[in-house]
């Protein structure tokens, strides 16, 4: 690109030579079409930016993991907490529990077994209490248990907080 | 009708700014074979824009706080449609944005624009570069992330070093007396007010100084011109050397979004206090040169701790570099021949001390 | 002061200490060495003046006031093997529960002259034959009224299971080679087994068995190997209880008893195991082995997986390659061995679809996408490999596709999602290299613009 001479006032728009004129032209609708394609793919992206997504998500230490109605008394069910699942449990009383539910002997995942009323572990036959410590089995350590908060329709699990 | 010459009028006779639009039109970029670095500014200031741009949609999401800090990165990463995108711009750009004003003022140096009358321009400017790396260390903590947490942890130690006030300086900086919670939403405010705020304000003195002392020419050429006004060349502002950088500019969105799209910026892991620092932490690249330096310098010099003593070099550093020109002589045929070789040996200490701190362990 | 009377006022301040006599130091060195050469009698004989001596040089301060203990001033200064350290002893269980030297030596701790506090008339016994520990220990271990002062949860069968144990009926035989309460337990410094410093805690305990059982020249004349020391050190129960602290895994009392140690017989050798591993025991006792294993002497589980060295299986294990263990007994043509290659076949379907899941998944994430759902139902995958593993020791096909098909369908589910989490990247890239055609077309209108107006 050479930074030449400028001279403004060379051109005149009413020279009657056509071909510089018309590529002129070509220029400006190249540039125009440019600035307009360009500005399309900058504006269209900031456009579906601005639009909030559906899943509203709350950070991975508190999570929906249920809606009250859902569970029955003595049952569970797996909930995605961050990146790894966890169980809910309603006992028997109509109280939640919630726990990780992955096994802390080689990773499976936990189950609510209503016979037993306990957390199962179906890979070794490894138990758990409501409380999640480990009472039977091969497990090592009990299961990270987690709070629940019941608010309104909607149940809540979140980290216990550290002091 | 409202045609564009009745508009034109209609503002003029409310702002009376004819010798504004006067003066832009005669406003002239000298033209000589070194003419290309005076794309240089102008591409940082618009980098700059570009981050403020990104930084008000991030903005839009982004939650500071250490619990909701990462995850909400992490939501705008996969969630929101285009985020990634939004927030590796925001991340490139910063870096990029810094590497042109290091350029910028490196050739500002070897050109000798800070000569007199362009003291202050100079000065402003080299606030200016602070500022912009005041904005890359506060805005590397938001993600939150492991390594973040732990190069401000380093970051506001050294800072700490600094005898007498550097304490107090460390405690402000953190927001405590260690790097928690309250260091991110302390870093946020910098980030997207106090700093933005004084970075507008310089700016604006920064350029209104550009125009009132128009743009410089090398001594070599200041001297030919003088000699031989004939040889002389410029090119007007408007339109013309507008519409080349507005190539430039072009070229630059178009290498951020190359960078978006195949180099997303990662995530990294949520930042645990408690866990110890990864083997091999160091800071961004920009601040590379200084730590590898202070990691350099014995344990002990003299009686002096080795950690204060590099500090102090690089605050004192620091200051000369604010009152450079001072150093400087007004005439164009002796410049000092001195400062040039400062300039060459900063320019090769950084980029070596950059490349070693990058390759050691 | 006169540097004259320093000197003299310190002699008199430094009654009783050896150090400013060097006379009484020689006088030490000939008692210690005479008590070594000299035969019993005039041993004792100078062992006694040697205690006299020393009772009067570490004459104890007016403020220590204890339960006099003769036996330990004397015997806390002497070699071994006379010698017991009050920092030894102090460690003891039975002395912190009150008992003293006396109680399983007898004598008369309370009285200074070595010759009266180790009289008959006192009750002394001298050192204890081995042929009599365990009596001597199971005087009390064996009385629950007694041991119920103490700790009324401890056990008091210890003697009656030794007993019945290889040790104790040798023992009784009059083999005394063989293990006696205090060759396990320690003496003078025994640790309940609780202590991680007890030679029988259950981090220790196998080294403690080792002391003989893995020195072949002490185990020669037994007709048993010394190599299961060795061989447990290599198992997956010493990595898990050593190496990564899981108190649940066995160690050598575990499977044959402490006191009443005994190698399980074969027949019974799949009920100890099947303590722990539940699932593999009952599928194995359901499964075709059960019936010929038992008809052909086999040791249930020991004949697959070995007795000590119990390593960590692998797919492999299962099939009929070159580390299985079927080849042993099936060979090609026998629905055995039929069955082996297939189930082995499901494993190894099941791990490289998890595999390949795995890698597709990671270059998406690398490639700065959102995977981490489809991360998580891979665990599902995993899940299913590792009930898998656990099946096949029902030896039946059936059961064991009915545990890989769901992690089949999972792999599959989360391979799919990884290969359009790369399409979506790959759109990506595609939109990139529209917006670079658009700026370049910006770029060149610019140029061409540029030139027109400059002529």
């Amino acid at each position: 690109m050479t930074l030449a001479k400028t001279d403004p006032d060379r051109e005149n728009p009413s020279d009657p030579r056509s071909p510089s004129l018309a590529r002129r032209r070509f220029a400006e609708i190249l540039l125009g079409s440019g600035f307009l394609v360009t500005a399309v793919a900058f504006v269209y992206p900031v456009l579906r930016y601005l639009i909030p997504p559906k899943a509203s998500d709350l950070g991975s230490d508190s999570v929906l993991a249920g809606r009250v109605g859902e569970l029955k008394p003595n049952s569970g069910k797996i909930f995605r907490f961050g990146s790894r699942p966890g169980l809910l449990v309603r006992t028997a009383r109509g109280e939640y529990r919630a726990m990780s539910a992955i096994c802390t002997h080689l990773s499976c995942t936990v189950q609510y077994r209503q016979d037993l009323h306990e957390v199962w572990c179906a890979c070794h036959n490894g138990l758990y209490d409501l409380n999640g410590r480990n009472i039977s089995g091969p497990p090592p350590r009990p299961l990270e248990t987690f709070e629940v908060q019941v608010s309104g329709e909607d149940i809540y699990v979140r980290r216990r907080r550290e002091t | 009708m409202i045609s564009l010459q009745n508009l034109r009028k209609w503002l003029n006779e409310r702002l009376d700014w004819d010798d504004l639009i006067a003066f832009s039109r005669e406003k002239a970029v000298p033209l000589h074979r070194l003419s290309y670095w005076y794309f240089l500014g102008g591409i940082t200031l618009f980098l700059f824009v570009i981050q403020v741009l990104t930084g008000i949609l991030l903005l839009l999401y982004y939650r500071p706080g250490a619990n909701e800090a990462f995850e909400s990165v992490q939501y705008i990463m996969t969630q929101v449609q285009f985020g990634w995108l939004i927030r590796s711009i925001h991340s490139w750009s910063a870096n990029l944005m810094i590497f042109f004003a290091f350029a910028h003022m490196f050739s500002v140096l070897f050109l000798k624009a800070y000569r007199k009358p362009r003291e202050l321009t100079w000065v402003s400017g080299v606030i200016l570069l602070f500022l912009v790396m005041g904005f890359g260390f506060s805005g590397y903590l938001l993600p939150w992330n492991t390594l973040a947490f732990f190069a401000t942890k380093v970051g506001t130690d050294i800072a700490g070093q600094v005898p007498g006030i550097g304490k107090p300086v460390m405690i402000f900086l953190r927001g405590g007396e260690e790097v928690t919670g309250a260091t991110l939403t302390r870093f946020f405010g910098f980030h997207v007010a106090i700093l933005p705020g004084l970075m507008t304000l310089v700016i604006f003195v920064h350029l209104l100084l550009v125009q009132r002392t128009g743009i410089s020419v090398p001594p070599k050429v200041e001297m030919e011109w003088k000699a031989n006004p004939n040889a002389k060349r410029e090119m007007k502002f408007f339109p013309n050397f507008l519409l080349r950088e507005l190539m430039a500019w072009y070229v630059a969105l178009g290498a951020l979004g190359v960078l978006a799209a195949i180099l997303p910026w990662n995530l990294g892991t949520k930042a645990d206090p408690f866990s110890s620092a990864p083997a091999g932490i160091k800071p961004e690249w920009y601040f590379l040169f200084m730590f590898q330096t202070l990691k350099l310098i014995p344990a002990k010099v003299w009686f002096i701790d080795g950690e204060v003593v590099g500090v102090l070099l690089f605050a004192g550093i620091g200051m000369l570099w604010l009152l450079l020109p001072f150093f400087e002589s007004d005439d164009p045929s002796c410049t000092k021949r001195w400062i040039t070789g400062l300039a060459v040996f900063a320019l090769a200490y950084m980029a070596g001390m950059s490349l070693y701190g990058q390759l050691a362990k | 002061m006169d540097s004259w009377q320093n000197r003299s006022l310190r002699r008199t301040n430094n009654c009783g200490r050896a150090q400013s006599k060097p006379w009484r130091k020689r006088r030490q060195a000939d008692a210690v060495l005479a008590a070594e050469l000299l035969p019993t009698g005039t041993a004792r004989a100078t062992s006694v003046v040697f205690c006299f001596v020393v009772f009067l040089l570490f004459l104890s301060p007016p403020s220590y006031a204890q339960t006099k203990d003769s036996c330990l001033d004397c015997h806390s200064a002497l070699p071994d093997p006379l010698g017991v350290s009050r920092e030894k002893f102090g460690s003891d269980i039975h002395k912190q529960r009150g008992l003293t030297c006396s109680s399983c030596h007898g004598g008369d701790p309370t009285n200074d002259d070595p010759d009266k506090a180790m009289s008959r008339q006192a009750g002394w016994k001298g050192k204890i034959d081995r042929k009599q520990v365990p009596a001597l220990c199971g005087r009390c271990h064996s009385d629950p009224s007694f041991m119920r002062q103490f700790n009324p949860t401890l056990r008091t069968d210890q003697l009656s299971q030794y007993e019945t144990s290889v040790h104790g009926k040798r023992l009784a035989a009059g083999d005394t080679r063989v293990a006696v309460c205090t060759d396990c337990h320690s003496v003078h410094d025994l640790r309940v087994p609780s202590d991680p410093a007890s030679t029988v805690n259950p981090l220790n305990v196998a080294n403690t068995c080792a002391r003989c059982h893995a020195d072949p020249n002490y185990m020669s004349g037994y007709k048993i190997p010394t190599n299961q020391f060795a061989e447990y050190n290599k198992s997956v129960h010493y990595q898990a209880q050593v190496v990564r602290g899981d108190m649940s895994a066995p160690t050598c009392p575990t499977c044959h008893g402490n006191h009443g140690a005994t190698p399980p017989g074969l027949a019974s050798v799949t009920n100890v195991c099947s303590t722990c591993h539940v699932f593999q025991a009952q599928l194995f006792d359901s499964s075709p082995h059960k019936e010929p294993f038992v008809s052909a002497g086999l040791p249930g589980c020991v004949t697959c997986h070995g007795n000590h060295g119990i390593v960590h299986p692998t797919d492999a294990f299962i099939g009929t390659g070159s580390q299985a263990v079927c080849t042993e007994c099936h060979t090609e043509g026998d629905i055995g061995y039929a069955i082996a290659a297939k189930i082995n076949q499901q494993l190894v379907q099941l791990t490289t679809a998890i595999g390949g899941a795995e890698q597709i998944l990671d270059s998406a994430e690398r490639s700065g996408m959102e995977v981490s759902e489809a991360k998580l139902d891979l665990g599902q995958a995993k899940d299913a490999l590792i009930k898998a593993r656990v099946t096949i020791h029902g030896f039946n096909l059936n059961r064991v596709e009915a545990d890989i098909k769901p992690g089949l369908e999972s792999a599959a589910k989360d391979y799919d999602a990884g290969r359009k989490a790369l399409a979506e990247r790959n759109y990506r890239r595609l939109g990139l290299g529209v917006s670079l055609v658009a700026i370049a077309l910006v770029l060149v209108g610019l140029r061409m613009y540029i030139k027109q107006i400059e002529g």
